[in-house]
């Protein structure tokens, strides 16, 4: 590296990516840390219950629960595999 | 009313112990009768950073199975007579502690102290759990660094549902945050989180901001609480949170670089 790259290069600011990853994951975790909790039961059985009927792997059920001051959304997203 | 304080983070190795130490010691200097007790089961480590490893004599253990008074196990620091530690067991047995035991012992600490300070161990186990089962005031020791600041929340998560006061349903445990081992010249250059960047997204009242000191390992090598050290920023720094927690209002320090003077820069002291 020559003296010029030296002084030409700026030194990426890495708090502020700690920062925004801190952010995002704290946010996510949180939302988590809220969701009622039958609902690693509930995701247990209904892969029991899909499972009698269709060939489908663990990673391919996903459940996702929100909340906001309106509503609360259960989301449950199956991806059914090709050669049904 | 005594009031119990925990001394928590999740993260090993932020400052839990040596803050610890510090807090009760402050606290014992300012005429507070203090216990400070060390939950770390199989890891006993605060006796030494106090320097009293060679007066233990029974532990916390011995006190929950009854084979021991609290009064046997209580060793008073001879620095300050209103400090008094209660050791941590050496078992190997993890299940040493007990809710029904730890209450029991609270109880009759509440008679004769005003604080006790409970140092948690590293992680979500039963030590930590029971650490700050029964506490009034968190101190929530963090690392400006994003593993610890992200263990700090989800502590802060267990401290709002798996507490006496929030099983209660009770006024919820009084939450603040400790900075440690804060460097400002990084955090100048970018390099590292600032005060600021972990009260955004912890969204905790700061206690203090204890700075990345040398005193600290020179304290912990001769067994004295840093705080005792009054010339250095660190010890300083913790004097600082003391009476802040005491009620004083008392303005941030150690968050900007010091500035030096001639000889500084010149000898770089």
């Amino acid at each position: 590296m020559s003296l010029l790259n030296y002084f030409k290069k700026s030194k990426p600011n890495t708090a502020k990516l700690a920062k925004e990853r801190l952010q995002i994951l704290v946010s996510h975790e949180r939302s988590a840390r809220n969701q009622p909790s039958y609902l690693p039961e509930l995701q247990k059985e209904l892969m029991a219950v899909i499972k009698k009927y269709v060939k489908v792997n663990q990673e391919d059920i996903s459940i996702n629960y929100e909340s906001d001051e309106n509503q609360e959304t259960l989301e449950l997203n199956i991806v059914l595999p090709d050669n049904v | 009313m005594a009031r119990i304080i925990v001394v928590t983070s999740g993260k090993g190795g932020v400052g839990k112990t040596t803050t610890s130490a510090a807090i009760a010691m402050g606290l014992a200097k300012k005429g507070h009768k203090t216990a400070v007790i060390d939950f770390d089961v199989g890891l006993r480590n605060l006796d030494l950073i106090l320097g009293c490893e060679r007066r233990v004599v029974y532990d916390f253990v011995n006190v929950i199975n009854g084979e021991a008074t609290l009064n046997q196990a209580l060793i008073k620091d001879k620095r300050c007579d209103k400090l008094f530690v209660l050791p941590a067991s050496q078992t190997r047995d993890k299940d040493a502690l007990t809710v029904e035991g730890v209450g029991k012992a609270f109880k009759e600490l509440k008679k004769t102290f005003k604080y006790i300070v409970c140092d948690s161990p590293a992680g979500i186990e039963r030590g930590a759990h029971l650490a700050m089962y029964f506490a009034d005031d968190a101190f929530v020791v963090t690392n400006p660094e994003v593993s610890s600041v992200r263990d700090s929340d989800r502590m802060l998560g267990i401290l709002s549902s798996k507490s006496q006061r929030a099983e209660k349903s009770e006024t919820p445990i009084k939450e603040y945050l400790l900075l440690t081992r804060y460097n400002p010249a990084r955090v100048k250059l970018g390099e590292m989180l600032s005060v600021e960047d972990v009260q955004d997204i912890l969204s905790l009242h700061l206690l203090g901001v204890i700075p990345e000191s040398q005193s600290v390992l020179n304290a912990s090598n001769s067994g004295t609480p840093v705080i005792l050290d009054e010339q250095s920023d660190a010890g300083q720094a913790y004097s600082d949170i003391v009476d802040r927690y005491l009620g004083e209002d008392k303005p941030h320090r150690f968050i900007d670089e010091a500035k030096k003077g001639l000889f500084g820069r010149l000898f770089r002291s």
